[in-house]
């Protein structure tokens, strides 16, 4: 590590509890980023020289509020600047400050922070790149290159995300226990969207946007740090990790997908995957179920299983039953039939899916696995027709040529031997 | 005379090594280890999970079971078991009966990332 990069480090760490109190203090995200921002010039200046603080949190807070506050009054005043020392002397007072950030305000101030990014007006994208951009600390550049748009368009969408944040009224007011945990489930929700707006990226891009699925994980283990008996918390950090420990394996050299199924389970990453199942033992206690459980879980049994036939499908499909009384939805139906066809057969998942179609009409992985399932039973004529309309409704090249992949073996297939296929 | 060295560090800046980075420490480590496993003298080495995934059981009675890593600063840390467990539940059932044993103060349980059994003669 080089003399500075620890620097940057604790800056990092400490940014959404400093600008989360910044923005209590002041209540305008405006002068909480700026404010925070000099604190970090001072920052760059002072800590090599004197060492880091015992809380750099609290050195920041504390600048941060300092350096605005002489702003305030130099503008209102024309006074002239007070001496640099004077404002970066802090001594004891860094202690008494550490105190009093103890645990009661900080855990609220990082939460408000993540909240006022979820804001329901704030279409999802906005609400992603606003909460990275603030909470994360990300530069611009950097959501822009994530996102695959140009810098420009970037920045007029978190300006006119703030604008309307701005706009809103911003509870400030600690929260009671109710609120608190609507807070806590739309947070979470976000962070789920961050990570998948890095999960969903396709072969050619999944480099590029690998780094929001790792702050996904970084901002999920944070909450689960402030709200550390939370079983559905612990639930979204272990999905995410289980997900994201598969990163290596999903695309081959050329960028196509590679399914479940066909993954090189050796480039799993072990150490993901650990934490993750030692999170959701953690959940289990609680025994107060939710879809992040439910869903890590279900991605549990996938990282257990050393070899895709000792998946335990019957668990999986028990899983998604649970999951679809929860959070109803022909998704989750469409992705329990794929368990159902390991468990009972094709023919079973093809009726279950069946009664799904007009509501998934447009809905890309419907065609492709119905496709499959028609495949499977060496209904070839009916499966070429549901994989021309998946590719019709792919989203990505790679989710196209992965459908093409199997047209083409329809092809070869299409001879005597296509009954055969029911068998497998 | 045996000496325990713990390890303390940042969990974020560890957290956000790349696997590259991370596999480059360990080599590094790996050398050391190596120099005192050939001498005989390294017993068991692990490597925690992070935080987040620690439970502690205060000893007190009945005993309370809290999510999270031992956050006392009045306690000190006078040592520790390596337990081989099925889950989480068990771990805290063995905790429980030491607790039993010897009431007052914490047990942090942690899952084991990474382990070594190492060779000590006894």
């Amino acid at each position: 590590m080089t003399d500075t990069a620890w620097i940057d480090t604790a800056l990092t760490s400490a940014r959404p509890q400093a600008v989360g109190a910044l923005l209590r203090y002041f209540r305008n995200l405006d002068t909480a980023e700026e404010a925070y921002q000099n604190a970090c010039l001072r920052a760059l200046k002072s800590w090599p020289q004197n060492g880091p603080p015992r809380d750099p949190a609290a050195w920041l807070i504390m600048v941060g509020r300092n350096v605005a506050i002489d702003d305030i009054r130099r503008t209102r005043k024309q006074e002239a600047l007070p001496e640099d020392e004077a404002i970066s002397d802090l001594g004891d007072a860094e202690d008494a400050l550490a105190e009093r950030l103890d645990g009661s305000h900080y855990r609220d101030d990082i939460l408000r922070l993540l909240f006022i990014c979820c804001h329901p007006e704030l279409p999802a994208t906005q609400q992603i790149a606003l909460a990275l951009r603030i909470v994360s600390g990300l530069t611009v550049k950097q959501i822009a290159r994530a996102f695959l748009v140009s810098e420009a368009a970037m920045e007029q969408r978190i300006t006119r995300a703030k604008a309307r944040v701005a706009e809103a009224s911003v509870p400030f007011e600690t929260p009671g226990a109710v609120e608190r945990s609507e807070r806590l489930a739309a947070v979470a929700a976000m962070i789920y969207l961050i990570f998948n707006e890095g999960y969903s990226a396709s072969g050619d891009t999944a480099e590029i946007r690998a780094p929001l699925c790792e702050e996904a994980i970084r901002l999920a283990r944070l909450l689960l740090r402030l709200f550390q008996s939370e079983p559905e918390i612990m639930g979204l950090t272990a999905l995410l990790l289980l997900q994201h420990a598969r990163a290596a394996a999903r695309f081959d050299a050329g960028g196509a997908v590679i399914l479940l199924d066909d993954q090189d389970r050796t480039l799993w990453n072990q150490a993901m995957i650990s934490e993750g199942l030692a999170l959701i033992d953690k959940a289990m206690r609680h025994h107060r179920s939710g879809p992040y459980q439910i869903q890590a879980a279900i991605s549990a049994l996938h990282a257990r299983a050393d070899k895709p036939e000792n998946t335990d499908w019957t668990q999986i499909d028990l899983l998604y039953g649970a999951l679809e009384v929860m959070q109803p939805s022909p998704v989750v139906t469409l992705n329990r039939a794929v368990a159902v066809s390991k468990v009972r057969g094709a023919e079973a998942a093809l009726d279950m899916i069946e009664p799904l179609e007009q509501r998934l009409s447009n809905y890309f992985h419907y065609f492709g696995v119905r496709g499959a399932f028609l495949m499977q039973l060496g209904r070839n004529d009916e499966a070429r027709v549901a994989f021309d309309r998946a590719i019709s409704l792919a989203n990505t090249s790679a989710e196209a040529a992965h459908i093409r992949m199997h047209l083409d073996r329809l092809m070869r297939d299409s001879q005597p031997r296509a009954t055969t296929a029911s068998k497998k | 005379m045996m000496y325990a060295i713990l390890c303390y560090h940042d969990e974020d800046t560890v957290g956000s090594w790349t696997k590259e980075q991370d596999a480059a420490v360990m080599k590094k480590l790996a050398v050391v280890q190596d120099k005192l496993t050939n001498q005989g003298r390294l017993g068991p080495v692990a490597r925690l999970l992070p935080t987040t995934a620690a439970t502690t059981l205060r000893k007190d009675d009945p005993p309370l079971v809290l999510d999270g890593p031992f956050a006392e600063t009045k306690e000190q840390l006078l040592g520790f078991y390596l337990v081989d467990c099925k889950n989480l539940d068990e771990a805290l059932d063995v905790a429980r009966d030491l607790g039993a044993a010897n009431p007052g103060g914490a047990y942090e349980i942690r899952p084991v990332g990474m382990f070594t059994p190492g060779r000590v003669p006894a």
